[in-house]
């Protein structure tokens, strides 16, 4: 009976390790089609995944569906995850495109990310929002750092009403927080006693909505009338002003290759940064064009025009 | 002649003998090495934390601060501790009594009515998807409680009345079929003695399935521990000890599922996030060993 035991505990381990090795075979089979593929403008086949940002993901899966609908031999998975699953699966081999609304190098160990070859393909603005009833309407970045790290936490103090502050932030892992932190308050912030944490957007937007005398921050996409949207230094947030470079606060959104992309996936990044996908899908979805921008910022946030 | 006819007859039923065993057996030596290879995982991805980055096992377990993405970084885990056992055994306290008086009433009380209509309403309750909970818990829970109690009505408070009403399917299940096990004996040896109905309920049927409820009970608390989405929407998820029940605080799941895809896989604020999940896993083992122990304490 022992015997029989082990003998199935054996066959089982078999079968799953077997399973193991079939998928690593499909995905190099796929890979080595796309990259073996008759050198033919027309006929571009292969089949990859993107994983990662799912701030990006809404872009990607859309304009991944129209991109299949023109190159019927292309398959294509989008997989939201956040950007460190993005990052971390695009590095280790395991998906061909990492979306991320970082850069590699925030993320990443500094060898791991000089293997992967960014492309820009969308800019994200973001803006400091609070509940419709605070009076408020413009916050300096020293008024902003101080409502962010608790040295300010009654409204009186900014010009508003005699009103406590509730802080709805991004978790301390967050991309998005991430941004906020360096391109608006300049210093990273720790996350206060009381303070709320939410990833998803659309659960920040509601509290903001809701609670009283709310803060948050929001992509500009999301913004609406639930919530107030403040100035940031007296610029307004616009796609206008992000574009310009006079509104300070705003992010690539990246997509990741590690070396360079195969013939496909190549095509299918192409195909990104059109102008007809630029022009349309990415404004349609609420990111603002990489190729609007007539400013520059690398890893450490130098900008260039 | 007779023997070839015998040894015929036999073979089919030998045959489906083995059939059925190495079925069986396939299935469960599946079960197992799936069982061992999630444990030998977590594990090593948990364990890294302490032996590849240093992290002392008794910080995390009582440190106040958490910030392990922070210059320099910290790693105290004890408010999501605390506020996984608050929120869990505040909505099992919620749901314990709730869940026991539903049972009686459907077992005792009105037994036909209540197995053949109530029971497969409350059933219907664990079928509820629970990110439809947390979006009620959000839309419905935190309003209330923020116009009512001060504070911003997100936290404990809220996450543990959201969590009682996901656990009352389990607590109360158990305990009708605790109640419906009961030898008819008991009972109305009870009633032969002048006791009323209230008295027999009281001081005969609820002290005999005593284990049979405190087993439903354990098993709403572990449900409720290893609830994830819906507390993470009305709990807060500042990473603090709350000063109150209606400030913002944070569970294990929560701080893993806010997280895990944020961070990259191998670094140590990953690690940490696995380190909270072997925290998780073994408090199910514990949860499981009282079950267990309450199983072989059964009157029954």
């Amino acid at each position: 009976m022992k015997k029989a035991l082990m003998v199935m505990m054996v066959l089982t381990l078999t079968v799953v390790l077997a399973a193991c090795g079939q998928n690593n075979k499909n995905g190099n089979n796929a890979s080595n089609g796309a990259s073996n593929s008759p050198n033919n403008n027309s006929e571009i086949s292969g089949s990859f995944l993107a994983t990662g940002s799912s701030a990006l993901q809404p872009l990607v899966d859309q304009v991944s569906k129209k991109f299949m609908d023109s190159n019927k031999k292309v398959s294509i998975q989008v997989q939201a995850g956040g950007s460190g699953t993005g990052l971390t699966q695009v590095s280790e081999g395991q998906s061909d495109i990492g979306n991320s609304d970082v850069f590699a190098e925030e993320k990443l160990d500094a060898d791991k990310a000089a293997a992967l070859v960014d492309h820009q393909v969308a800019v994200v603005g973001m803006a400091a929002v609070v509940n419709p009833k605070v009076t408020v309407d413009n916050l300096t970045k020293q008024q902003l750092v101080d409502i962010f790290t608790g040295k300010v936490t009654n409204w009186k103090d900014v010009g508003g009403n005699d009103q406590k502050i509730q802080i709805v932030n991004r978790p301390s892992s967050s991309g998005t927080r991430a941004t906020f932190e360096k391109y608006a308050l300049g210093q990273k912030s720790e996350d206060l006693q009381g303070s709320i944490q939410e990833d998803s957007s659309g659960t920040v937007k509601k509290l903001v909505g809701e609670t009283p005398g709310a803060i948050g921050y929001l992509a500009l996409s999301y913004l609406d009338d639930s919530v107030k949207t403040v100035k940031y230094e007296g610029v307004e947030a616009n796609v206008d002003n992000v574009a310009n470079g006079t509104y300070p606060v705003w992010a690539y959104e990246h997509m990741y290759t590690k070396g360079q992309p195969n013939e496909a996936v190549k095509a299918f990044l192409d195909y990104m940064l059109s102008d007809e996908v630029q022009n349309g899908d990415v404004v349609e979805l609420g990111y603002i064009p990489a190729n609007k921008m007539e400013v520059k910022r690398d890893v450490n946030g130098n900008i260039t025009k | 002649m007779a023997q070839p006819l015998e040894r015929q007859k036999a073979k089919p039923h030998i045959a489906e003998e083995w059939v059925g065993k190495i079925y069986t057996l396939l299935c469960i030596a599946f079960l197992i090495t799936t069982i061992f290879s999630i444990v030998y995982f977590v594990a090593s991805k948990g364990l890294s934390t302490f032996f590849i980055n240093h992290v002392n096992v008794l910080d995390l377990l009582t440190g106040l601060k958490w910030a392990p993405e922070g210059e320099p970084p910290f790693f105290g885990a004890l408010p999501f501790i605390f506020g996984s056992f608050s929120t869990s055994i505040l909505a099992a306290v919620i749901a314990a009594p709730l869940g026991f008086c539903a049972a009686v009433f459907m077992v005792e009380i009105a037994p036909k009515f209540g197995r053949r209509y109530l029971q497969p309403v409350i059933e219907l309750l664990a079928g509820i998807p629970s990110v439809v909970y947390g979006f009620v818990g959000l839309s419905v829970i935190v309003p209330f409680f923020r116009n009512v109690f001060p504070g911003q009505g997100i936290g404990i408070a809220a996450g543990a009345l959201v969590l009682s009403i996901m656990i009352l399917p389990t607590i109360t299940t158990i305990a009708t079929d605790a109640l419906a096990a009961l030898p008819k004996g008991l009972k109305e040896g009870s009633f032969a003695l002048g006791a009323t109905r209230w008295q027999t309920i009281y001081r005969i049927v609820l002290p005999t399935t005593m284990p049979a409820l405190m087993t439903g009970i354990v098993l709403g608390i572990a449900r409720a521990f290893g609830e994830a989405l819906a507390v993470q929407m009305v709990i807060g998820n500042a990473p603090h000890i709350p000063r109150s029940l209606f400030e913002s605080a944070s569970t294990l799941t929560s701080a893993i599922t806010l997280s895990m895809g944020n961070t990259a896989m191998g670094s140590v604020a990953n690690n940490a996030l696995w380190s909270l999940a072997m925290i998780l896993m073994l408090m199910t083992f514990v949860f499981v060993f009282i079950v267990r122990w309450l199983e072989g304490r059964s009157k029954i």
